[in-house]
């Protein structure tokens, strides 16, 4: 009998030693010391870094979790910014990156877990209009004084802005959503007449056109209606919305209005087109693989961080792997004029009731989004800043060795639409969408569809 | 304890009190590790499910519990047309799933068994690879496989002549859930066809001759003797194939996310949970979702014990 | 059997030219993992399926390598391992975790079976129905009360919070019990007479004759734990402490998809444990094998 308690003290002790094996509970667990990062070879272009920052004492560790925006989702890019920041502040940073496809999932889990990370990086859909209104942000309009707004483009800095006035993303990085078209191939099929390649516009009538040629001349799909998932579904509806001059939601972001018959028409337009295909296999991701591969001859889910990517091939910047041109285009519409989906990143805080955290956490966005750091942050995202100036430095001209950015800033930026994406049930509102383009997709009734997704989104809203 | 006499008697032991009380405390003791790890994130877990089944539970609130809202959770799945076509997949995954695994693995067992030393063991690991290859790494290179536009499965078969417009696998719902059944089905064989091998070659060679002098045909030999002595190892075959089927989750979730009429109630339990997290009481509907996926499994199980202790 | 006539030989070869054929076909996926993790882009983005690769190239390894870094073991604050590419950590990790999930279901299991096989206690019937029950229920069924039950415990966000639901799973007692029932009851009753403990009699009676189970079942627990992605999803929430399965799954929903580079991770993920496989083969199949005579 002794031997059999013996037994079992041992077993507990076996847990108990697995307890203290485990990680602590903090929310800063046992990574990245620094002495042990700085033996990795700092990327070229870090002068700045120091390698051992000096140990504070009772430094604060906070974690950022970041989505995979433009440059931001590179390591290599990140590290030297956030080494010197290290270096500056003595607040270690633990990195992680999510992907779109199933990071909401992993920052809900985190949120039902009550691990939520310090930092976030990403729009205004989720940090305001998702986490936000539910309550698990810090509200951050004590760091947004009047000098900020002023240099802060006032679009971004509104759909930062809740309803009641909290703001709850710091506005670091603009862009507008295009689509990108393999030139050669265009050029092959004689479908290049159709494109205005001085503004980089078309009409839906052109579109049309070209993908006919193309189709013509390559006889499979030229351009895909992904819809396996939610991700870079800002590129189908774009498009849709585009066509005929349809809608998302309406200018007050209070309800979906996708079975508006401007959208059944574009629907019903793409749906009997030869060349596009409703492919339920393949989300925004696949599609630009696709793109690249030279297979698709158009992608909707390009952005210019993307034009400005060399590809997995390397082949270069605006190429694709076999180095035909890539041209980015505004989407098409009646009157060749696009509303352009925006996209608009930055940093939003959770409460995670630890005061030290948040002022650290605070620490960090005031680095990256108001100081001379930001035209650093910008940079590598390959995204423009989301403000003119910051503490002094001009944000404006960070990119004016840069002729693509520039042409872009020119033909592309200026269509940025209504940034609808704030409207409540969003996440209802992308599932649904998906769900209705794969109906769709199978054959079934284009406006019945529609209706029956705009409820369900609506119902949540 | 009533019971308690009846099984003292069963183990016809004329045990005094005090040594069933030892019985029962050592007894109690060796299940002790076992029973905390069980209890504390099995049955534990499951009761806290059943109990938030009846709530609006959802992520925001920070107690566990949400309002008592009844039955409503359980009524308004059944109304619902996503849950529904999950539950249906999830049958169809383990209705098909299981018989054929069974039957293919022990087609190939019979044929195999017989076969010289290292030839079979060669075949033994080459059909036993995709379970040990780990369900991710064979996800991924399957959806390369399937890939609509530069996969293989498309290629081979426009070469061959069997199709001429490329199939878009696991993007038209005609397709969708075969082809994960079929990726379940490489990495679910491998066990029971090692398990059929051992099991033929246990066979009591003195009942085949009998029946082979009675005048028996190689299938009544094959279906009176040897399946009737392989019954024990067919039924531990459709245990373990019946819980490897409903571990189809990466499949799902890696390959379709639900997409393309392939949602299973397991993967539409996460996606509740944590997608649609804007849904009111999401929480206990995911919950209510578990309790009837339970009950399926629990009264799955339960018939095939009871044919495993008719046995 | 006897070849007894033409029929049954021409069965017999048609029998033979089909397992090959399907034997070549299960081989496929891993064929194409390797030869894909070795591939150059420009073969593995070819529309036309490239049978071998033109030139065998590290650089999909490379990239993985370079994607992203975390230390190569870390114990508490005090104790932290070199800076490796994580990819190797995921390895690291999937190996500890996969082991510990063995163990300790192991020597749960086999003192629960023995306990409920060969002890009259109160409550035997009931526990074992209840195994019975839930043995083949998915985790996904408990996933919202597991999750904040492993916050609560401060588990959430380690591998323990994906190893301690393996070993609560009941499959590995129930295997147990019926191995354990295969001990007679005379042996027991004797040594209980020469005056052995319960735990003497445990380890140097019960565990020599239920050896071979705990070999099935930890073969079992090992590859099990190994692939179940669906806890490593819910419960690891950063980078150092992803496993290889959850490694590659992050690759895979990244912005561009790169074939290639999964097909890098894919190699890492199953190669080593093949090569496992291989060299304990027999065991494996042996395990295996006992575990059904007796189940």
């Amino acid at each position: 009998m002794k031997k059999l308690l013996a037994l079992l003290l041992a077993m507990s002790m076996l847990m108990a030693l697995a307890a203290c094996g485990q990680k602590d509970p903090d929310p800063a667990p046992s990574k990245d010391p620094a002495p042990a990062e700085t033996q990795d070879p700092a990327p070229a272009g870090d002068g700045q870094s120091d390698p051992a920052p000096a140990p504070t004492e009772g430094a604060t560790e906070i974690t950022a979790w970041i989505y995979p925006v433009g440059g931001w989702s590179t390591e290599a890019n990140v590290k030297p910014l956030i080494d010197a920041f290290t270096a500056e502040t003595g607040i270690k940073v633990n990195l992680e990156w999510l992907a779109y496809a199933d990071g909401d999932d992993k920052v809900n889990t985190a949120i039902t877990a009550k691990s939520a990370p310090d930092l976030i990086m990403e729009g205004p859909e989720r940090l305001v209009a998702n986490w936000g209104a539910s309550g698990y942000m810090v509200d951050l309009s004590d760091m947004i004084d009047d000098t900020d707004k002023a240099e802060i483009n006032p679009a971004a800095l509104a759909a930062c802005t809740s309803p009641d006035g909290k703001i709850y993303q710091y506005p670091m990085f603009i862009t507008a959503h295009c689509m990108g078209i393999n030139l050669d191939a265009f050029k092959a099929a004689g479908a290049d007449q159709y494109l205005d390649l001085e503004n980089h516009t078309w009409t839906t009538e052109n579109f049309i056109k070209a993908v006919d040629a193309l189709y013509a001349e390559y006889g499979s799909t030229v351009g895909a209606v992904y819809c396996k998932g939610q991700g870079g579904d800002q590129g189908t509806r774009a498009l849709i919305n585009n066509m005929y001059g349809g809608t998302f939601a309406n200018a007050e972001h209070t309800a979906y209005t996708w079975d508006d018959p401007k959208n059944v028409q574009a629907l019903e337009q793409l749906k009997g087109m030869d060349g596009i295909a409703f492919d339920a296999s393949l989300e925004g991701g696949d599609e630009i693989a696709l793109f690249y591969q030279g297979i698709l001859k158009m992608a909707f889910c390009w952005n210019i961080a993307q034009q400005l990517d060399p590809n997995t091939a390397g082949t270069g910047a605006g190429k694709t792997m076999n180095g035909e041109e890539i041209v980015c285009m505004n989407f098409p519409s009646e009157d060749g004029s696009a509303k352009l989906q925006g996209g608009i990143w930055g940093l939003g805080i959770f409460d995670n009731g630890d005061q030290a955290r948040i002022d650290a956490a605070k620490q960090f966005v005031k680095y990256f989004c108001d100081s001379e750091h930001a035209a650093e942050a910008a940079k590598i995202s390959n995204f423009f800043s989301a403000r003119s100036a910051a503490e002094g430095t001009d944000l404006s001209t960070i990119f004016d060795d840069n002729p693509i950015m520039m042409d872009y800033n020119k033909v592309i930026l200026p269509n940025l639409g209504d940034y609808y994406q704030v409207t409540t049930g969003w996440a209802q509102a992308r599932t649904s969408w998906w769900n209705t383009l794969q109906k769709i997709g199978n054959g079934e009734d284009v406006a019945a569809s529609l209706a029956a997704g705009t409820a369900e989104a609506n119902g949540a809203a | 304890m009533k019971g308690v006499l009846n099984l003292a008697k069963q183990s016809n032991a004329t045990m005094s009190r005090a040594l069933q009380r030892r019985e029962n405390i050592s007894g109690y003791l060796f299940m002790l590790p076992s029973l905390i790890f069980f209890a504390g994130f099995v049955i534990i877990p499951m009761v806290i499910c059943i109990l938030t089944s009846l709530t609006d539970a959802n992520m925001r609130d920070t107690s566990m519990l949400g309002n008592f809202i009844g039955l409503s959770n359980f009524a308004k799945l059944f109304q619902d047309k996503d849950f529904k076509q999950a539950l249906w997949n999830t049958i169809v995954i383990v209705v098909v799933s299981v018989p054929t695994v069974c039957a293919f693995s022990l087609w190939v067992a019979s044929a195999i068994y017989k076969l010289k030393g290292p030839v079979l063991s060669a075949f033994r690991c080459i059909f036993y690879l995709p379970v040990v290859t780990g369900s991710v790494a064979v996800v991924v290179v399957w959806k390369w496989m399937y890939n609509n536009y530069y996969g293989i499965f498309n290629y081979v078969l426009k070469g061959v002549g069997i199709i001429d417009k490329n199939i878009n696998w696991l993007g038209d719902p005609k397709f969708a859930l075969w082809c994960i059944i079929l990726i379940l089905f490489t990495t679910s064989v491998g066990q029971p066809i090692v398990l059929y091998v051992s099991a033929l070659g246990n066979v009591d060679q003195t009942l085949v001759e009998a029946a082979q002098v009675d005048g028996a045909t190689n299938f009544q030999v094959f279906w009176r003797v040897k399946w009737a002595q392989m019954m024990p190892t067919t039924l531990y075959i459709l245990v373990i194939t019946t819980i490897n089927s409903f571990q189809c989750f990466a499949l799902i979730q890696l390959l379709t996310s639900g997409g393309s009429n392939t949602n299973t109630v397991m993967y539409h339990i996460y996606f509740t949970a944590f997608k649609l997290t804007e849904q009111a009481g999401h929480f206990g509907y995911a919950n209510a979702m578990g309790v009837v996926l339970a009950l399926f499994i629990g009264a799955l199980s339960a018939v095939q014990f009871k044919l495993a202790k008719e046995k | 059997m006897k070849i007894q006539n033409g029929s049954s030989r021409a069965y017999r070869i048609f029998s033979i030219v089909v397992l090959v054929i399907l034997a070549f076909l299960f081989l496929f996926p891993l064929y194409w993992i390797v030869t894909g993790a070795f591939k150059n882009g420009a073969d593995i983005n070819n529309p036309q399926p490239v049978w071998f690769p033109t030139e065998w190239v590290s650089t999909n390894f490379e990239k993985l390598f370079a994607k992203r870094s975390a230390p190569l073991f870390s114990v508490g604050d005090a104790i932290v391992g070199p800076t490796v590419p994580a990819a190797i950590r995921w390895l690291v990790n999937t190996v500890f975790m996969s082991v510990m999930a063995m163990l300790l279901t192991c020597l749960t299991a086999a003192m629960a079976g023995y306990s409920l096989a060969k002890k009259r206690f109160a409550g035997r019937g009931i526990m074992f129905s209840l195994i019975v029950c839930a043995m083949a229920l998915p985790k996904q069924v408990i996933l919202i009360p597991l999750l904040k039950e492993m916050a609560a415990l401060d588990l959430y966000g380690t591998l323990w919070a994906v190893i301690f639901p393996t070993v609560g799973w009941p499959f590995g007692v129930f295997l147990m019990k019926q191995f354990a029932e295969g001990i007679p009851g005379e042996i027991l009753e004797a040594t209980r007479i020469d005056g052995a403990s319960e735990l003497k009699t445990f380890t140097t009676v019960v565990m020599p004759m239920i050896k071979p189970g705990i070999g099935a079942l930890a073969i079992f627990t090992f590859i099990n734990s190994w692939n179940d992605y669906f806890m490593q999803l819910v419960m690891l929430d950063k980078n150092e402490i992803y496993t290889i399965s959850l490694g590659i799954a992050t690759l895979q929903s990244e912005t561009t998809v790169d074939t290639g580079l999964l097909m890098a991770g894919a190699a890492l993920a199953s190669v080593p444990i093949i090569i496992v496989f291989l060299v304990f083969q027999k065991y494996f199949t042996q395990g295996i094998t006992m575990g059904a005579v007796k189940g």
